[in-house]
């Protein structure tokens, strides 16, 4: 029988940061992947920002795949006919090591992969893995296609559903409300294309985020990403404001409300829809979080829930990065002891604790209540995009002073309820 | 509730690789759970529908391996595994 010292389940940016790691070390390492290959399964909006990982990683960056570094950020507020936006053009934005870079992962994925392999990992693609193997209530292994292979330990980076996390008993399956669905389209165009309609050179990029009608109210927004030739247009919406919330849709139908809005289609018109893909992402921070570690098992990337939204960022790559090396180094300890017990593999959560990773999401735990507040994704769109209107009409007749303008909207109500919403939103 | 315009020719842009048999299959006595109707909402891939007798049809082909159906119905409802190894959509972008 085939023993490896670590088994690492999915080559996505846990699986294979945690594969790249171990091999580094000259640790025996098998990951398992079901997709034809590396990424052929995985799914982002997407932006990476980089600075949280660099130093985890220094050989990695200057070749990395990556499409554009983000040197335009934006936001719009979307109201039913009108909408505002801010757009945020920093100078430290273009200076090098920029901090975030549009990615598309069947690219930047299969890469990582080979960069594991030089190390010396070995990575089998085509392989969905059925089972856990136990004994004495230890994970030794895994079952794939039939095929019984050991090992010290597992690392399960399966993503967000980790249906080895709940065979391994670490947790339940997810409940809708700590979740949110992710859906895009990648649409091809020209790059000079691109560039003259962002206003962008060479390989500057820009993401822009859309909150209000874009989900008709509900918790989550629209995005947009330039890669080099191609945009990444989408739609993150909260599962349990989908599946019950007021104003019913079926998801698809929001994203086709969405590219046909005058703020969108002259962005994307004449290109060429390439490709229709779609993800669960968790949301529920370090409150939906379940145990990290077993008896020779470990969590990492989506599977252990490292993802967040705080509105502004969703981010969840550079956790998935950055959990995958820890991960690796809680097994080179534990190597070191020859000891793979729960007691002795939670040095990762400790080593976790110690990290951004955990240091953000306890810093971010409120997030996730805070922006539950369907105030944020219809009312606040609503009446900024009226006040804008006010503020530009000119009618045929006398036009009425500025400040009475905006204040006929904040009667003592309003600004009451705006209190509350601050205040709520202050937790962040 | 009704076809949604142009989303099957957006599903055959993808790659999809046929499985031998559904990966995701409505558990038997289950097409009128309420909790199964929440799939007609949540799928990126509207591959579910409701039929004039109130049961939820399912269809795999298309099926983008999101998850959100699972999340959204449970596990007591839906019967859901990932694909087999080297099946189901291959995205070229993602």
């Amino acid at each position: 029988m085939e023993k490896f010292d670590v088994i690492v389940v999915g080559a996505g940016l846990a699986g294979l940061a945690a594969a790249y790691t171990l091999a580094s070390e000259g640790m025996e390492v098998l990951v398992l992947e079901r997709g034809d290959y590396p990424g052929a399964k995985n799914v982002t909006g997407g932006r990476l920002y980089v600075n949280p990982v660099r130093e985890l990683f220094p050989d990695l960056w200057k070749k990395a795949p990556l499409e554009r570094f983000i040197a335009r950020e934006g936001v719009t507020m979307m109201a039913h006919e009108r909408s505002l936006s801010i757009g945020y053009d920093g100078n430290e934005l273009l200076e090098e090591p920029q901090q975030s870079f549009s990615v598309l992962r069947a690219k930047f994925d299969r890469w990582l992969a080979k960069q594991a392999e030089r190390k010396g990992a070995m990575i089998v693609d085509k392989n969905r893995v059925d089972d856990l193997v136990r004994e004495e209530g230890r994970v030794v292994g895994v079952w794939a296609g039939g095929d019984e292979l050991r090992a010290d330990v597992v690392i399960a980076c399966d993503g967000v559903l980790s249906l080895l996390a709940e065979k391994a008993g670490l947790r339940q399956p997810g409940n809708p409300k700590d979740f949110a669905v992710g859906f895009k389209e990648v649409i091809e165009l020209d790059s000079a294309v691109i560039n003259e309609r962002f206003a962008l050179e060479g390989n500057e990029g820009l993401a822009r985020m859309y909150m209000g009608e874009v989900t008709r109210g509900k918790f989550g927004g629209g995005f947009l990403y330039t890669n080099k030739d191609s945009i990444s247009l989408g739609i993150v919406v909260g599962i349990k404001d989908l599946m019950e919330g007021p104003n019913p849709v079926q998801a698809p139908v929001l994203l086709d409300e969405f590219k046909q809005r005058r703020e969108i289609a002259p962005l994307i018109k004449g290109g060429a829809t390439v490709e229709y893909a779609a993800h669960a992402i968790p949301e529920g921070g370090l409150k939906a979080m379940g145990k990290l570690y077993g008896d020779g098992i470990l969590l990492a990337g989506d599977a252990a829930g490292f993802s967040m939204n705080i509105g502004v960022t969703v981010r969840g790559m550079e956790y998935a990065l950055a959990s995958g090396y820890y991960a690796a180094q809680a097994v080179i300890k534990a190597k070191a002891a020859e000891d793979f017990t729960a007691r002795s593999l939670a040095i990762y959560e400790s080593i976790l604790n110690n990290s951004f990773v955990m240091e953000d999401f306890k810093s971010f735990q409120a997030a996730p209540e805070a922006l539950e507040n369907p105030r944020f994704f219809e009312h606040y769109p609503e009446l900024l995009g009226n006040i804008m209107r006010d503020i530009y009409a000119v009618p045929a007749g006398p036009k009425n002073r500025l400040y009475p303008t905006i204040k006929q909207y904040m009667k003592i109500g309003e600004l009451w309820s705006m209190f509350g919403d601050m205040r709520k939103a202050m937790k962040i | 509730m009704s076809e949604i315009i142009g989303l099957k020719a957006k599903l055959g842009l993808d790659v999809f690789k046929h499985d031998k048999e559904p990966h995701i299959k409505i558990k038997p006595g289950m097409a009128k759970d309420p909790r199964l109707k929440r799939a007609v909402l949540v799928c990126p891939a509207g591959l579910y529908s409701e039929n004039a007798q109130g049961e939820v049809e399912f269809t795999i082909d298309g099926c983008l391996e999101c998850g959100t159906c699972r999340l959204a119905c449970g596990t007591e409802v839906l019967e859901w595994n990932y694909p087999g190894g080297g099946t189901g959509v291959q995205f070229r972008f993602g």
